[in-house]
C-alpha cells in the first residue's frame, strides 16, 4: 500500500517525516463488495475531502464515502461498459461456426468467451455500487441504457472479425489500460484482469488479417474491404470531441476518465495507421496525411451524424443487437428460475440443526 | 485405429460446433462462460483425434482436410451429438447422455495403445468436470420447477432413441453401466427414464440425420468458397 | 420481461499455489454453494490461475465500516516500531 494510505490519518502532512524511516503500512481489511452496508453519504463540505483523496490517488472503495454524482457516473460508465462486452460477443459470435479453420475457430471461440467474462466482472464491480445486474440488465434490455456505437455493425465477412480484433479491440486497449489507474478500486482491479486476458485480442484480429494480406487476391480484398467499413465507426468509438463531450470534466477530475476522447483518439491512428501499411491496406481516408510540426497524423472530418443515428437507435443492428438479447434472457428465464427453486428445495434438506 | 480417432473426432467436433452456437445467447452470463469452456475442451480433443487420424491414414490429410473437405458421407459422429440445440434442457440432457458415455468410452480407450490412450487420458481429465455439471443440470432442471421438469422429461424422452448407439460393437459392454449410471441420476432428478428401446443407428456409418448437412454447409462455406486457400 | 429473482451474489477467493494465502479475485452469481463454485472454475480459473477456490455468498460478508478505520487501525499504526523497517540496521550486519 502507499504512503498515501497513511496520509489519511496524518492531518498536518502528506509524507511521514524524513527522520522515521518509510514504514510499510498496514494491511487494509481487503476491499469486499459488501452492496447491502448503508453507504454514507457525503455532505457538500465532504465533497472537498473526498477530491483530496482522488488527488492523493488514494482508491475509493465500496463503502467509503462519495458524492451521489460520483457513484452514479460510475455506475453508469461501468454498466456501460459491461453492456459494451456482452452486446460485443454477437457480431464476433456470428463467425464461430464458420471460422475457417479449426484453430481459428478456438481461437475466436475462446475470445468471445473472454468478452463474456469481460462484461461479467464488469457487472460485478458496478453491483458494489448499491445496484444489481437484474437491474443494469433491464436497463440494457429496455433500450435505456447505451453501449458501444461500434458493436451496431454487422460482421459481414471473416475479414470483420480480423478488423474487429485489430482495431475494435486496439480502440478498447486503448482506453482500458488507462483505467488501470481509475480511482474506484472495485473497477480499476477489474480494469487490470481485463487489460491481461485483452492482450490477445488484438494480435488475434492482426494475424487473421495478416494471413488474408498474404492470401489470395481476393482475401486481400477482403481484408481492404472490412477496413472500409470498420475504420470510421472505430474513431468514432472514441466518442464526441471534446468539446462536446458533456461528461468528461467532471469525470476527469475524478478521475475516471483519464485522457480526453480526442487524445485516445489521436493516439489511436497514430499507432494504427503504421499497422495498415504493414498489412498493405490503405486507410479510407483521403485527408490521412502525416503532420511533421504536429508530429502526429491529420485525419479528415468524421461523419457526426452517423454516429449520432447509430447512437439513437438507428445503426444497421441496434434492433437485432437488442433482440437477440431480449431473446436470451426471456427463454433463459425458467432455467435460472430452476436453478433456484432446486437450490431452495436442497437448501432445507442440508440445513443442519 | 483409424476409425477410433475419426469417430472419437468427428463426434466431439460436430458437439463443439453445436455448443458453439449458445455464445451470447445462453440464460445467464456464467452458463455462457461454461458452456464455451466445455466447447473449447472438445474442440481441443476432436483437432488431436482428428490429426491423429489424418496421421494414421497416411494420405496426408490435416485435422482441416477432415473437418472442412469432408462431405457429411464421410462423418462418423454418433447422430446424438448432430441433434440441434433445442431448449437448454435438450441442450443439457444431450450433454448428460454423452459426457456419461464419454466417460466410460475413454475409460476403455485408455486401456489402448499409444498416442490413442495418451489422448483418452488427457480427455477423460476434461470430462470428469463436464459430466459433473451436466449431471448437475439434469437435477436442477428436473428437481426443480413445474415447467424445468417437463422440458427436461421432453428432452429425454426425444433423445433417448439416439442414445443405443453410443453402444455398438465394442461399446456395448458400456451400456450397462450407463444405463445404471443414467437410472441414479434420473431418480434423484424425479425424471422418468425413457421406456423405448429401439434406437436410431447410421452415425458411425456415415449415414446421417438432415441435421449435420445443414451444420456443415455453414461450417464447411469458407474453406468450399475459396478452395485452396490459407487463413 | 419476465421478473425473474436475480442468482444471489457470491465472493470468489482464489489460491494460486500452495503456501500462499487466497486472495478476492472478483464476485459472480449462482444459485447455490455448488454451482458457485463450478462458475468461479469457468469464469476465475480459465488460464490456469487456480489450486483452491472458496465462495463465500457475498450477504455473509461483515466488513468494517469505513468510519470505523481509525479506532480499527489507528492503534497498530502508532505502534510503528513493530514493522522492520524502522529500525535502521548497520549494512555490515547480514541476516537481519
Amino acid at each position: 500500500m502507499s504512503v498515501a494510505f497513511l496520509a489519511q490519518f496524518c492531518t498536518t502532512i502528506r509524507k511521514p517525516p524524513q527522520a522515521v524511516p518509510a514504514v510499510p503500512a498496514v494491511p487494509a481489511v481487503p476491499a469486499v463488495p459488501c452492496y447491502h452496508g448503508l453507504m454514507e453519504s457525503a455532505s457538500a463540505a465532504s465533497d472537498a475531502a473526498f477530491q483530496a483523496r482522488i488527488e492523493a490517488g488514494v482508491k475509493i472503495e465500496p463503502k467509503d464515502a462519495m458524492p451521489e454524482a460520483y457513484r452514479k457516473t460510475l455506475i453508469r460508465q461501468i454498466s456501460q461498459h459491461a453492456h459494451s462486452e456482452i452486446v460485443g460477443q454477437l457480431p464476433e459470435g456470428n463467425w464461430i461456426s464458420r471460422a475457417p479453420t479449426l484453430q481459428r475457430k478456438a481461437i475466436l471461440l475462446a475470445k468471445v468467451q473472454d468478452e463474456a467474462g469481460h462484461g461479467l466482472y464488469l457487472y460485478c464491480a458496478a453491483e458494489t455500487l448499491g445496484v444489481s445486474r437484474d437491474q443494469l440488465i433491464a436497463e440494457l434490455l429496455s433500450g435505456k441504457a447505451k453501449y458501444s456505437s461500434i458493436f451496431n455493425y454487422p460482421t459481414l465477412t471473416w475479414a470483420d472479425i480480423g478488423a474487429i480484433g485489430w482495431l475494435v479491440d486496439g480502440a478498447a486497449i486503448m482506453n482500458q489500460i488507462p483505467l488501470c489507474r481509475c480511482s474506484y478500486g472495485p473497477y480499476a482491479r477489474a480494469m487490470v484482469r481485463i487489460c491481461k486476458e485483452e492482450s490477445f485480442h488484438q494480435r488475434q484480429g492482426f494475424d487473421i488479417l495478416l494471413a488474408l494480406s498474404r492470401g489470395s487476391a481476393a482475401q486481400k480484398a477482403m481484408a481492404q474491404d472490412a477496413l472500409n467499413r470498420w475504420w470510421w465507426p472505430s474513431l468514432m468509438m472514441f466518442g464526441p470531441p471534446d468539446e462536446q463531450s458533456a461528461h468528461s470534466a467532471q469525470s476527469m477530475a475524478w478521475k475516471i476518465k483519464l485522457i480526453s476522447n480526442d487524445g485516445l483518439r489521436q493516439k489511436f491512428v497514430d499507432q494504427t495507421v503504421p499497422q495498415a501499411e504493414y498489412l498493405g491496406l490503405r486507410v479510407p481516408d483521403p485527408a490521412l496525411k502525416w503532420n511533421p510540426e504536429r508530429g502526429h497524423y491529420d485525419i479528415g472530418p468524421i461523419a457526426w451524424e452517423e454516429f449520432n443515428a447509430v447512437i439513437r437507435g438507428q445503426g444497421p443492428c441496434n434492433h437485432e443487437r437488442l433482440a437477440a438479447r431480449r431473446q436470451a434472457h426471456e427463454d433463459g428465464a425458467w432455467v435460472r428460475e430452476a436453478a433456484l427453486a432446486y437450490a431452495a428445495k436442497h437448501q432445507k434438506q442440508d440445513a443442519v440443526a | 485405429m483409424f476409425d477410433i480417432a475419426l469417430f472419437m473426432g468427428d463426434t466431439d467436433l460436430i458437439l463443439s460446433q453445436r455448443l458453439g452456437e449458445w455464445c451470447g445467447h445462453a440464460p445467464v452470463l456464467e452458463e455462457d462462460l461454461a458452456l464455451a469452456n466445455t466447447a473449447l475442451d472438445l474442440l481441443g480433443q476432436a483437432r488431436l483425434w482428428l490429426s491423429l487420424a489424418g496421421e494414421l491414414e497416411g494420405r496426408g490429410r490435416s485435422e482441416d482436410d477432415l473437418a472442412f473437405l469432408s462431405d457429411a458421407g464421410e462423418f462418423r459422429n454418433l447422430l446424438l451429438v448432430e441433434q440441434p440445440n433445442g431448449d437448454y434442457a435438450q441442450t443439457m440432457l444431450r450433454q448428460y447422455f454423452f459426457d456419461t458415455w464419454h466417460q466410460l468410452e475413454l475409460a476403455r480407450l485408455g486401456q489402448a495403445a499409444g498416442r490413442v490412450a495418451e489422448i483418452a487420458a488427457k480427455a477423460a481429465t476434461e470430462n470428469a468436470y463436464h459430466v459433473r455439471r451436466s449431471r448437475d443440470w439434469v437435477f436442477q432442471m428436473g428437481d426443480g420447477t413445474e415447467e424445468s421438469h417437463s422440458r427436461a422429461q421432453a428432452a429425454a424422452d426425444r433423445l433417448w432413441p439416439y442414445a443405443g448407439e453410443m453402444f455398438h460393437g465394442d461399446s456395448g459392454p458400456l451400456r450397462a453401466p450407463w444405463i445404471e449410471e443414467v437410472r441414479a441420476t434420473f431418480a434423484q432428478a424425479t425424471l422418468e427414464v425413457p421406456a423405448a428401446t429401439w434406437a436410431h443407428r447410421g452415425g458411425r456409418d456415415g449415414i446421417h440425420t438432415e441435421a449435420l448437412g445443414h451444420l456443415l454447409a455453414e461450417m464447411q462455406f469458407l474453406q468450399r468458397a475459396y478452395p485452396g486457400a490459407r487463413w | 420481461m419476465s421478473a425473474v429473482r436475480d442468482w444471489p451474489l457470491w465472493e470468489v477467493f482464489i489460491r494460486s499455489q500452495h503456501g500462499v494465502a487466497h486472495k478476492h479475485v472478483g464476485s459472480l452469481h449462482a444459485a447455490s454453494a455448488e454451482a458457485a463454485l463450478c462458475a468461479a472454475r469457468d469464469v476465475y480459473t480459465r488460464r490456469h490461475e487456480g489450486v483452491s477456490i472458496w465462495v463465500v455468498p457475498s450477504a455473509a460478508i461483515t466488513a468494517s465500516s469505513p468510519g470505523e478505520r481509525e479506532p480499527l487501525f489507528e492503534p497498530a499504526n502508532n505502534k510503528v516500531y513493530r514493522h522492520p523497517g524502522f529500525f535502521q540496521v548497520p549494512p555490515e550486519v547480514k541476516n537481519l
